[in-house]
């Protein structure tokens, strides 16, 4: 603390005699060092701009244009923003982004929670668990897609041999309406549980040991310790899993193309088309990138309103809980 | 100088306070004694439910790799089958060699070794620079220029899409691998992480030290804090190549099948009417083993980068 405060500044020396005295190799040393932190960031913010920011707005700018894959943007105001509400298919992906992600996101952080709770015992081969927990992380959408597409298969999959061990017929998941969502949301499940898991791991570790003794000295079992100490405890990184985790889902767009064979209907009937997909048709298939980027920005409204809502929520049931 | 000073007091107190409960501590003890054991408490031994339930778990998601490798090196007619073989067959091989011949595997290895290993050199220095100067230096507009890094790590990727690819054409990149590694060479993210792991790991007391004996910023940014941030940069290193491996929704779209990534040719494996799902495999399985051999050996290190990376977060 004391060093800090004589430790002679670099930049601003008033006391050495005044900026005459001070030999250029040191005012450039001072103007270094004032300037230094803004080089440090400018290479980051310079990227970051062109492709981060720019884009974020130039989506709302094309989203205001009729512009089609290899001709000029022509202003037609608020014309897609019209066609894309009275539109049924943009309803049907809105209804289905919503289902996988609740479908995908609810038993995904439940299961990472529970597991987490077991990954926080005194372990032997714990690397070896949360590697092993970490690899569908490691995987891509593609890859993970494309097995599951088999195990998922309606003759030769995985899935239907073990359902028809108790007796159940093959079930067609892919043409189904809820079965190819129960699919895709298996996908999503298997490639973010260990992560989560992790995640709320780091967040259990992070909570003192003497609350927890402070509640077994009150007579609290260990259901008791794990709703009324470890819950509040990961309320934060619960959220912020929650948050990732919307965002996410209504992002998916490689585990719907693959899984319909890199169509992108999302099924004869669009049962399983989320709003990435509605997006990549509108744009790459149909030709209508004004359309697309109008999607991109509704998609992107929608998202704030949520993770709004939800930090809202959260914060609600905070308050009530005390 | 001042780091022993400030050492010296803590072991100190820890004695005191080692001492003055020392009466209290056997008091606890008893009780903890007394009690039922509170099995749910971190820490504790887990029992016989607990590995075998994790064992489960653990084999739940390992499976799909094993079915990978066996789809991959049988032909569908047994994995037809029910069960199914559950040890590879003899077609690895040439299965392997027919994806590669159909789908330009080959070049899309390549394609994404370059792609995820500029992505990640150029992540790495950058969201350094940029760590250490909001970790450690004072300068005007900090706390804003880090709020809106902060703020735009949670943009959705599809969001910048349709732009880019506007921008991208506009400028002849179109199609180009330039186009895949622009948009990627840094990340919100990796300038939070880094931040993070640099204002617990760089002593103040160092930079003081560097400061002192009149090093210049760069100096003092290449000779002291580059040598400790090495160990963060590896985590981010590899966490942002896995990233960049992965990455399907831009490469897909500007991409096309004769210079593909891994992601794109895989697409293109899923999409085409190859009616052989072994070879389908087989592709799968090349484009995914780099990614999890790096995984298996750095895997403790990568574990430690997502907990230390969360924690804060």
């Amino acid at each position: 603390m004391t060093v800090q405060l004589d430790r002679p500044v670099p930049g601003d020396s008033p006391g050495t005699g005044g900026p005459v005295r001070l030999p250029w190799r040191s005012r450039l040393h001072a103007w270094e060092g004032r300037s230094a932190p803004y080089l440090y960031v400018t290479p980051f913010f310079l990227v970051f701009a062109a492709f981060g920011l720019f884009p974020l707005v130039y989506t709302a700018f094309i989203s205001l244009h009729r512009y089609k894959l290899g001709s000029r943007m022509s202003w037609i105001g608020f014309d897609n923003y019209v066609w894309l509400f009275t539109n049924g298919a943009f309803y049907n992906s809105l209804w289905k982004t919503i289902t996988i992600g609740v479908l995908s996101t609810v038993p995904q952080l439940m299961l990472a929670l529970g597991l987490a709770h077991l990954l926080n015992y005194r372990l032997r081969g714990r690397t070896f668990l949360r590697v092993a927990m970490l690899m569908p992380y490691a995987t891509s959408v593609a890859a993970a897609t494309l097995v599951f597409a088999l195990i998922f298969g309606r003759d030769a999959g995985i899935i239907n041999g073990l359902l028809g061990l108790v007796g159940i017929d093959p079930v067609d998941w892919r043409n189904g309406d809820w079965t190819a969502q129960i699919a895709i949301s298996v996908i999503v499940i298997w490639r973010w549980t260990g992560y989560n898991a992790l995640i709320y791991l780091a967040g259990m570790q992070s909570i003192s040991s003497d609350l927890y003794e402070a509640a077994a000295l009150d007579g609290a079992n260990r259901w008791q310790q794990f709703r009324h100490v470890t819950l509040p405890g990961l309320r934060p990184t619960i959220l912020f899993t929650i948050v990732v985790s919307t965002i996410g889902a209504s992002q998916l767009f490689g585990e719907p193309l693959l899984f319909g064979g890199g169509q992108a209907n999302g099924g004869p009937v669009g049962q399983y088309q989320t709003l990435g997909l509605f997006m990549y048709q509108q744009g790459w298939q149909f030709g209508q990138l004004g359309r697309a980027a109008t999607v991109a920005w509704v998609t992107f409204l929608l998202i704030i309103g949520l993770v709004l809502l939800n930090t809202r929520l959260s914060k609600l049931r905070g308050g009530a809980d005390r | 100088m001042s780091a022993p000073a400030a050492a010296a007091p803590a072991p100190a107190s820890q004695q005191g306070a080692r001492a003055a409960t020392g009466p209290e501590q056997g008091h606890l003890a008893a009780i903890r004694r007394a009690l039922p054991r509170h099995r749910g408490r971190p820490q504790d031994a887990a029992g016989l439910t607990t590995y075998v339930v994790l064992g489960v778990v653990a084999l739940l998601f390992l499976a799909p790799f094993g079915y990978m490798l066996v789809a991959a090196s049988r032909p569908m007619a047994e994995m037809n089958t029910f069960p199914p073989p559950l040890l590879p067959g003899p077609d690895l091989w040439k299965n392997i060699a027919t994806a590669v011949r159909q789908q330009n595997i080959g070049l899309a290895l390549g394609n994404s070794l370059i792609v995820s290993g500029i992505i990640t050199a150029s992540t790495a220095l950058f969201c350094t620079l940029a760590g250490y100067a909001f970790a450690k230096l004072r300068f005007r507009g900090r706390d804003l220029l880090f709020g809106v890094t902060l703020g735009t790590m949670m943009i959705p990727p599809s969001l910048s899409v349709v732009p880019l690819y506007s921008i991208m054409a506009d400028l002849g990149l179109a199609g180009s691998l330039s186009s895949v590694v622009l948009p990627s060479l840094v990340a919100a993210f990796g300038v939070f992480f880094m931040r993070q792991y640099l204002s617990s790991a760089l002593p103040d007391e160092l930079l003081e030290a560097a400061r002192m004996d009149g090093a210049t910023a760069l100096r003092t940014f290449w000779s002291v804090v580059l040598p400790i941030a090495r160990p963060g940069m590896a985590v981010l290193g590899m966490l942002t190549f896995m990233t960049a491996w992965n990455d399907f929704f831009w490469p897909v779209i500007t991409l096309n099948s004769t210079n593909p990534t891994v992601q794109v040719a895989l697409n293109n494996l899923g999409s085409g009417y190859v009616p052989d799902t072994a070879v389908i495999m087989a592709g799968t399985l090349v484009g995914t083993l780099p990614v999890l051999v790096v995984f298996v050996v750095l895997g403790r290190q990568i574990v430690g980068g997502i907990i230390s990376g969360a924690v804060k977060g």
